[in-house]
């Protein structure tokens, strides 16, 4: 059997180093959501309202976000903002801004397509019962959108776990950062140690988000 | 005493062009049955959304017991509750049970208690057969069940009136008669309704009244029985001709098959 170098991974602190850098990824995951999903639901509402000139700043700033490259994203807030605005910020802030403003504009584009997916015959069906426009809201279209929105904004959540992998490039030292830097400490001792360490690295990754998955599955089954 | 609804002269465009209504006026009496014909895009659907504040119209006037009716206000929650409407799409709602669907508006709107509005619920699901399907989900109905259940809907804020808009135009053929008997057993208990309906056996059984209408104007009022057999103008005529079919056959031929 060929060495896989799976022993580097227990070697002295490596595993608990590698654990520490998926809690970095978790943690810079987690704030951001905490952060996008009320934002993205504000955003999403706005834009279903009529009035052109927000619809416009919201379709740009949604566009503007979905089509750039995260990467492209994480350099300009991290390095641009050093030289432009004179700030100095952390790797993990910049992170946390950058996945902040992306998932804002996901989730906000996942509400919003949410709430104009309800048909029109539902309102009316509502105002026809004598509901008023607030509950026709309360009992109708928002325990609807909810039940579409709930899968939805979970995959969303491992794609942003998912994404934070980006974040090493700015210095943050995450999971891979660690398994980088494993490697290169053993690149003697154990040569195959890239395997193993990446390995290990994937299985955490699929650990955590697993169980995020198969709830939206789920719920998308029982909707 | 004045009828029940009274329309007058009622006139609908959009954007100020593309005319629906030009004028249409007609009565509906307490316990009166009437069924609006006529063809596609001839304003008859536009005219029951219009009595019930879902359009808004630019002229005339439509008065509930002789009181004319302020669509302006913002909100229209009293008429509503007089006026009730079934839809063509039944458009019940998809995340609540056939029960919870029933009872939204009673106990919302009404204010009637949820035990109370549960039970009247429950005997009217029974009065269409539906009452074992109280708690599942719209998705686990048929359509014709479906539409059963938004009647009944629509039957537990005790409105007055009740408008008909095509309610089975979307519907499988043998689930067509299902939902039509239920509308005439409500016509038999006295109800009063506005039916619009291309079903004409239908209308003919059911109506009390019959208002033909076209390009937004109503053409020909009559009974069901002398409009059916006899209109007077050339318009009907020609548009109850679309419902027969000459035999294309020649009745002597024979088949050697």
């Amino acid at each position: 059997m060929p060495d896989l170098g799976l022993d580097v991974i227990f070697k002295g602190k490596n595993a608990v180093r590698l654990l520490g850098g998926l809690g970095v990824a978790l943690r810079i995951s987690l704030i951001s959501v905490i952060i996008s999903i009320p934002l993205g639901i504000l955003v999403g509402v706005l834009m279903t309202f009529k009035n052109p000139i927000l619809k416009a700043v919201l379709r740009v700033y949604l566009e503007f976000i979905r089509i750039m490259p995260q990467l492209v994203l994480l350099f300009i807030v991290f390095f641009g903002s050093t030289r432009v605005l004179g700030v100095d910020i952390s790797g993990d802030l910049a992170a946390v801004i950058v996945f902040s403003l992306w998932g804002t504009a996901e989730m906000g584009d996942l509400v919003r397509g949410a709430i104009i997916s309800i048909p029109k015959h539902q309102y009316e069906s509502g105002e026809a019962l004598g509901l008023s426009k607030r509950q026709i809201f309360i009992y109708i279209i928002i325990p609807q959108t909810i039940k579409r929105l709930v899968p939805l904004s979970i995959n969303l959540i491992t794609r942003m776990i998912k994404t934070t992998s980006l974040v090493l490039i700015i210095g943050v030292v995450e999971v891979i950062k660690v398994a980088q830097q494993i490697i290169e400490a053993n690149r003697t001792s154990s040569p195959n140690a890239a395997f193993g360490v990446y390995l290990a690295v994937f299985l955490m990754y699929f650990i955590a988000c697993t169980p995020i998955s198969m709830l939206a599955r789920y719920l998308e089954k029982r909707r | 005493m004045p009828a029940l609804l009274e329309i007058k002269n009622v006139v609908k465009n959009y954007d100020g062009k593309t005319p629906v209504l030009e004028g249409v006026s007609l009565e509906l009496n307490k316990g009166e049955v009437i069924v609006l014909i006529g063809p596609s895009g001839c304003g008859k659907s536009t005219l029951l959304r219009c009595i019930n504040g879902l359009e808004a119209i630019q002229a005339g006037e439509i008065c509930l017991e002789g009181k004319a009716i302020d669509y302006n206000k913002k909100d229209l929650t009293g008429l509503r509750q007089k006026i009730g409407m079934v839809f063509q799409s039944y458009e019940l709602f998809p995340h609540l049970t056939i029960l919870d669907n029933i009872i939204l508006a009673p106990t919302k709107v009404a204010g009637v208690d949820r035990e109370n509005a549960k039970r009247e619920a429950m005997e009217l699901l029974e009065k269409v057969g539906l009452a074992h399907k109280a708690k599942a989900y719209p998705r686990e109905l048929s359509g014709g069940q479906k539409q059963r259940v938004a009647i009944v809907r629509a039957l537990a804020m005790h409105p007055e009136i009740l408008l008909f808009d095509e309610v089975t135009a979307a519907l499988d053929p043998e689930m067509v008669r299902e939902v039509l008997d239920v509308m005439l057993d409500l016509a038999k208990q006295g109800s009063t309704m506005i039916i619009v309906t291309h079903e004409m056996q239908f209308a003919e059984a059911v109506a009390d009244r019959v208002y033909f209408l076209d390009k937004g104007n109503i053409v020909e009022t009559g009974r069901p029985k002398s409009f059916f057999t006899a209109p007077k103008t050339e318009r009907a005529r020609q548009f109850l001709n679309i419902f027969e079919f000459e035999s294309v056959k020649d009745e002597k031929e024979e088949y050697n098959i």
